[in-house]
């Protein structure tokens, strides 16, 4: 194990560990702003209830993805400083303008949110649930436009040589609307939306199934249905553009996806399959010349393989490999997703939806397939650029920090490792907890004061 | 070079970097404070008075240091690459103290097992006063300057970073947040547990004044470089004496018991020592102990005046709106602590 590979793991492991929060704060966001909002507008206690339960699971999730979010910002200065010199003056904007303008507004009204329900109006705290889920997207934009700069640079020029080479900005708009910037930003937030109402899917499907809090439930999952079949049907759209996009931007990562070797042929598009380098092919279930269609709409048009790329400028066999399964899982679970969502509206439509046991049983561990999906997703686009940090212009392996020794690393990552476990233990724990105890009864005072002074356990 | 107001953008930026650092050290270092005195109020109730006296705004105020690690990377990377590689072990029990404080604060109240709760009380006090030291180590070291050569590479130790005076450093930070977090706690209590806030903060403020007393005693003696702007321009000296006035005022405020202008004050002395650590280091911002030629400056680490332009603009929109909120927080959640079912 070399430093490079310890902070590219240490990098990987944090930031996925991170993803697994963030874009279930900005789907539940928007399921909140709906709730309460019926709230307002009809007045029904149902409403706030499941309104107020949400919001203690949101700040929950928020919680920990702040504080797992930090570590990524520190990260890029301690282990890859070559890349932080290399990029601040374009980066930096974009991380600047989050922290002022999305950080700032997230944390500052979540505590409103949160504690703010005796002490504020209906209409205050409506707004303050608004500026949460703003913020949570707002943080969105501007990281998923840093990281597509890096995947399709654009508005700067390459100024000095060698340790001293830097990029700097002449565009700013430019920068910020780079060629994957949009594609990719809707692409997330839709898959957050995504890992959001499945959420609520599944933890209402589960209290339907045990027949708890029906009334809450039934009409918290129909809320939730609603958004999951939006986004599920305009994520297909926004794949489709993303995959577009790289075939154009970065046809080296695209090849790698699918698989495709050989710059002259018809490129395939496979449902399942393994690549093998040394053949250089995919065996496995495939649609003849679909790739070529998907790009050229042409289905006996030749697409650019990866042997038109030296192979120091494309990834690695392995990579390839790892790549094509992340890329199509993170597409089978999108189709599974769609299919799910419609058959929902379907059985509503046909006022059946709360009858089928079995549909529920699925919605209910459903809410890991769009973890799965954004996790996998995220791979196959970060491993998908390799050996490129910023595409085409510098390399991971010269982004790391001079002065970075081995220990240093495997003692960060060990720590890394021990404090997530921990955290994710309690996370899981918590979160269990707080599900199993569900929406509290308005009527009456639920949550049990332990700081009255006749508790004999606690004085 | 373009200027804004006589002055250039890099300073501009450096300016405004300072500012964020004042302020989180303003903000988060009355709850990192708090977290500090945490394990000496006993019963139950006043420590989840104590939490909850923090617990709508610790976040909020957690985010400065985000944005300031963000102004940071965007205006000066040079300066953020070096010294975050630079101390590497130190950010990273940094980043894992974070994390645990944050993870005490949150999960504290959602179980009544007593081991529980002790468990999360010492995690979050440990955590605490361990992030203080950390920042006033990193401070101490850089009012020093350390060992970087002309490619950015520390070419010091790990133990270099603690050396005396950093140590020093570092203890007055934790000084100065317990008295700022006593101050704070106290306009949020009553009764009991206010009683005894009034002599925790009388104590924290002779520690802090004494600690004062010997870091400005030692910065005089070994550290002449922090000097050298005051005698370049004299008016400069205003900033110290307005440094000792404030000070002076916190102990005639408490014993005033006028609590709300005695945690003005600290927070105005907190912003006073940050000038006087910028004033003392500009243009300078990392020293460089191998050469003075290899210091890395507000000009040679900065950003391009094109891209500190937009980061400007952006901070002449944003910190205004930031305030905004900050204070309708602050204001929603004024006056002493009332536990409800929404509380830790």
């Amino acid at each position: 194990m070399n430093t490079e590979i310890l902070s590219r793991i240490q990098f990987a492991f944090t930031v996925a560990f991170h993803y697994i929060y963030p874009p279930l704060s900005i789907g539940l966001g928007v399921v909140m702003i709906i709730m309460e909002g019926m709230y307002l507008r009809t007045g029904q206690k149902i409403y706030e209830q499941m309104t107020r339960f949400w919001i203690k699971i949101f700040a929950l999730i928020f919680g920990i993805g702040v504080a797992t979010g930090i570590v990524m910002e520190f990260e890029f200065g301690t282990n890859w400083a070559v890349y932080s010199r290399y990029v601040g003056d374009i980066f930096g904007s974009a991380l600047a303008a989050e922290g002022i303008f999305a950080f700032a507004l997230e944390s500052g009204f979540l505590g409103i949110l949160i504690f703010g329900w005796n002490r504020v109006s209906p209409r205050v705290h409506f707004f303050s649930t608004i500026m949460v889920a703003l913020g949570s997207m707002f943080s969105a934009i501007w990281i998923v436009v840093a990281n597509s700069w890096q995947q399709t640079p654009a508005g700067f020029r390459i100024e000095g040589q060698g340790m001293k080479a830097r990029a700097v900005i002449t565009d700013f708009w430019a920068m910020v609307f780079n060629p994957s910037s949009v594609d990719r930003l809707s692409h997330v937030i839709i898959g957050s939306f995504l890992a959001g109402s499945f959420l609520v899917l599944s933890v209402n499907a589960y209290y339907l199934l045990r027949n708890r809090h029906v009334a809450i439930a039934k009409s918290g999952f129909k809320i939730a249905l609603v958004v999951a079949t939006v986004a599920s049907l305009l994520q297909l759209f926004t794949g489709h553009r993303s995959a577009d996009g790289v075939a154009k931007n970065q046809p080296a990562k695209l090849a790698a996806f699918e698989g495709h070797y050989d710059s002259s042929a018809v490129a395939d598009m496979y449902l399942l399959g393994w690549t093998d380098a040394q053949a250089q092919k995919v065996s496995g279930l495939k649609i003849p010349g679909g790739l070529s269609f998907l790009i050229h709409q042409d289905l006996k048009a030749p697409v650019t393989g990866l042997n038109a790329f030296p192979t120091d400028q494309r990834p690695s066999a392995r990579a390839v490999n790892f790549v094509f399964q992340t890329y199509h899982l993170m597409v089978a679970i999108g189709m599974a997703l769609i299919g799910l969502s419609l058959l929902g509206m379907f059985l509503w439509w046909r006022g059946r939806l709360f009858d089928q046991k079995w549909l529920l049983q699925i919605f209910a561990w459903a809410v890991l397939l769009p973890q799965i999906a954004n996790q996998v997703g995220w791979y196959s686009a970060e491993v998908g650029r390799q050996p490129w940090v910023v595409y085409g212009l510098l390399r991971t392996s010269d982004a790391l920090s001079q002065s970075l020794r081995t220990e240093q690393v495997l003692f960060s990552l060990i720590l890394f490792t021990l404090v997530y476990s921990l955290l994710f233990a309690l996370f899981l724990y918590l979160l269990n907890k707080k599900i199993k105890h569900g929406p509290d009864d308005l009527h009456e005072e639920v949550i049990p004061d332990y700081s009255k002074r006749d508790n004999p356990i606690l004085n | 070079m373009e200027t804004i107001l006589g002055l250039d953008l890099p300073t501009w930026w450096f300016l405004v970097v300072g500012g964020v650092f004042s302020g989180y050290a303003i903000l988060d270092g009355f709850d990192l404070g708090a977290g500090a005195l945490h394990l000496f109020f006993k019963k139950e109730e006043s420590r989840r008075i104590a939490l909850n006296a923090i617990g709508p705004v610790w976040d909020g105020n957690e985010v400065w240091l985000v944005i300031g690690g963000g102004a940071l990377f965007a205006g000066f990377p040079v300066v953020y690459a070096t010294v975050f590689s630079a101390f590497y072990e130190l950010f990273m029990i940094f980043l894992v103290m974070l994390i645990l404080r944050a993870i005490s604060i949150e999960f504290r109240s959602k179980e009544p097992m007593l081991w529980w709760r002790k468990t999360w009380d010492i995690s979050y006090s440990v955590s605490s006063i361990l992030l203080a030291l950390a920042l006033g180590l990193v401070l101490g070291n850089v009012i020093q300057g350390f060992a970087i050569d002309q490619n950015y590479i520390y070419r010091g130790t790990l133990l270099d970073y603690f050396n005396p005076y950093a140590l020093l450093v570092s203890v007055t930070t934790l000084a100065l947040f317990m008295m700022h977090g006593a101050i704070y706690l106290v306009m949020k209590t009553e009764n009991r547990l206010y009683a005894k806030l009034t002599v925790l903060a009388k104590n924290t403020t002779i520690f802090f004044v004494l600690m004062f007393a010997i870091t400005s005693l030692a910065t005089l003696l070994f550290i002449p470089h922090m000097i050298n702007r005051y005698r370049e321009v004299p008016y400069m000296f205003a900033f110290p004496v307005l440094a000792i006035l404030a000070v002076a005022n916190i102990t005639r405020q408490i014993s005033r018991r006028r609590y709300f202008y005695a945690f003005l004050s600290s927070a105005f002395v907190t912003a006073m020592l940050m000038i006087l650590v910028a004033v003392g280091l500009f243009p300078n911002i990392v020293l460089s102990t191998i050469d003075p030629n290899l210091h890395i400056t507000v000009y040679n680490g900065a950003s391009t005046d094109k891209s500190l332009k937009i980061m400007l603009t952006f901070a002449a929109i944003g910190v205004p709106l930031v305030a905004l909120y900050t204070s309708f927080v602050f204001w929603t959640f004024r006056g002493k602590v009332k536990l409800d079912e929404t509380s830790y």
